[in-house]
């Protein structure tokens, strides 16, 4: 059961992002997140100058907008709570065709609004050009706790055999007469999410022998060998850099 | 002679539950030597293969790697010198790209840098399979990754690797591609099947093991040819194989 969907999110492209070594977009992500989190809210142009950077990132490496604009739905629940802020904030209210909108309830939905897209957008670009295992040894470079890049790197490991064990559970249950449309039917299911997990903790203990057996005694080795040069450090980090001065100038003014 | 590459004896193992599981079993195996582990669901075999590297321990008898017993204090080399290629590939394969599945063996007894590549690079190259080093191990077909895991183990330089079904599930043309990288290894080796031609392929030796004993130990041909000891085993060549059929 070859899956596809550990390499979906990246984008297959020779840009100068795609080339950078992961380790520098990671930093540059988390720095361009910060400094949008702590511009205020009423800061409109600076939304602007981050705007402007995002779809700087975009233009690189080379995504389509459609793309782009695609992977952003995902914030839709997100945006869904911020178009809720409006209708039951206190305070100021205003009139917008008809209803009676708080105006501290509208800032509060804007600035989850834009930081969130803005934050998405980003992430977007970065795993766009980045392929899973490099965005872990980008962390690992990092220093982030190896427990936690070795538990994410199981997790993407084993996303897709799991998966396949469903769909063959899924595939033993259709070709038994079960028919799933129906909502009482919905135990045959809960138990097969138990089997699954049953199996899945089976397949951790094997898992864990094959460690042993290769002389594991607690610590996941390093394997830290990308090649990064001060100048990717400038150019990844040159980016966020743009923020902060716009973040920085907001702060100032507000 | 020269030092057995492993050494098995009277070897006895319950489970918790008080299921005798080996009993006395015994054997040894030669530097060079390929020797397959034959015998029915149930006999052992698995629970023998986890002896050799000690993740299960002994009650009685002992096992000994190139004259070393698998004991506490000689854990690590012990599993450094046993390579299990576990049957199912996606257990042996954990970390996100071959490269790093077959360096974490290697890695874990401190070797890094050139060495550790060169040690990856050489693994990969004999089992042919340096150009899917940088893909994650779910994104190949199941006789590469079973290729891959014979690799994660070759990295490690064993005195002897254990198969645990290598041809298991495989395509015949896999099953045929693994036959013969295996055949080119010079290495010590193992090989618990169920699959008999394969066995008489790839092991000039056959133990046959049932209730947790080994009862026969010959050269494979004759073990196969042996219809008493095989009905006895419940052992079975498939239908129309004749494995005095000279090829």
């Amino acid at each position: 059961m070859a899956g596809t969907h550990t390499h979906a999110l990246f984008v297959h492209g020779d840009s100068e992002l795609h080339r950078l070594p992961a380790s520098t977009k990671l930093g540059a992500l988390g720095l361009f997140v910060l400094a949008v989190v702590l511009t205020p809210r009423e800061a409109v142009w600076a939304f602007g100058v981050h705007a402007g950077l995002a779809l700087l990132g975009v233009w690189i490496a080379g995504l389509k907008p459609m793309f782009v604009a695609r992977r952003l739905l995902l914030e839709i629940p997100f945006v869904l709570f911020a178009l809720f802020l409006p209708c039951i904030g206190g305070g100021e209210q205003i009139e917008v065709i008809g209803l009676s909108l708080s105006v501290d309830g509208l800032w509060s939905g804007w600035n989850i609004v834009v930081k969130g897209t803005l934050g998405l957008a980003a992430s977007i670009v970065l795993t766009a050009t980045t392929t899973v295992p490099d965005i872990l040894s980008g962390l690992d470079r990092l220093r982030v706790p190896r427990l936690i890049t070795s538990i994410a790197g199981f997790m993407v490991r084993y996303l897709d055999v799991i998966a396949g064990e469903m769909h063959r559970m899924r595939m033993a249950m259709l070709s038994r007469g079960y028919s799933p449309r129906w909502i009482w039917q919905l135990k045959a299911y809960t138990a097969s999410a138990g089997a699954l997990f049953i199996r899945s903790y089976e397949r951790g203990e094997r898992v864990y022998f094959a460690m042993t057996a290769r002389g594991f005694t607690g610590h996941m080795p390093s394997f830290g060998d990308e090649q990064v040069r001060p100048a990717d450090w400038v150019r990844a980090v040159s980016v966020p850099a743009v923020a902060w001065v716009a973040a920085g100038w907001a702060l100032a003014v507000a | 002679m020269s030092i057995p590459a492993l050494e098995v004896v009277s070897l006895s193992y319950h489970y918790p539950d008080g299921t005798e599981v080996l009993r006395e079993a015994g054997f040894h195996i030669h530097p060079g030597e390929r020797v397959a582990l034959l015998g029915p669901n149930g006999a052992g075999k698995t629970t023998l293969v986890f002896h050799l590297n000690g993740i299960f321990r002994p009650e009685t008898g002992s096992v000994q790697v190139a004259g070393l017993p698998v004991e506490d204090e000689n854990l690590m080399e012990i599993r450094r010198r046993v390579g299990i290629v576990f049957q199912d590939p996606d257990d042996q394969l954990f970390m996100p790209t071959v490269r790093q599945d077959v360096a974490f063996g290697p890695a874990n007894y401190g070797v890094e840098g050139d060495e550790l590549r060169t040690r990856v690079s050489d693994a990969l190259s004999a089992v042919g399979m340096l150009h899917v080093a940088d893909r994650p191990p779910h994104h190949l077909s199941l006789g590469q990754r079973r290729r891959v895991a014979v690799a994660t183990v070759l990295a490690m330089r064993p005195e002897i690797v254990v198969l645990d079904e290598p041809s298991s599930n495989l395509d015949p043309a896999s099953r045929r591609e693994l036959a013969d990288i295996l055949t080119a290894l010079d290495i010590t080796m193992l090989m618990v099947t169920h699959d008999l031609p394969y066995a008489l392929e790839l092991c000039p030796r056959a133990l046959v093991m049932n209730d947790g004993s080994i009862i026969a130990d010959g050269p494979t041909r004759e073990v196969l040819s042996n219809r008493e000891l095989m009905k006895a085993n419940r052992l079975e060549l498939p239908l129309g194989f004749d494995p005095n059929f000279d090829r």
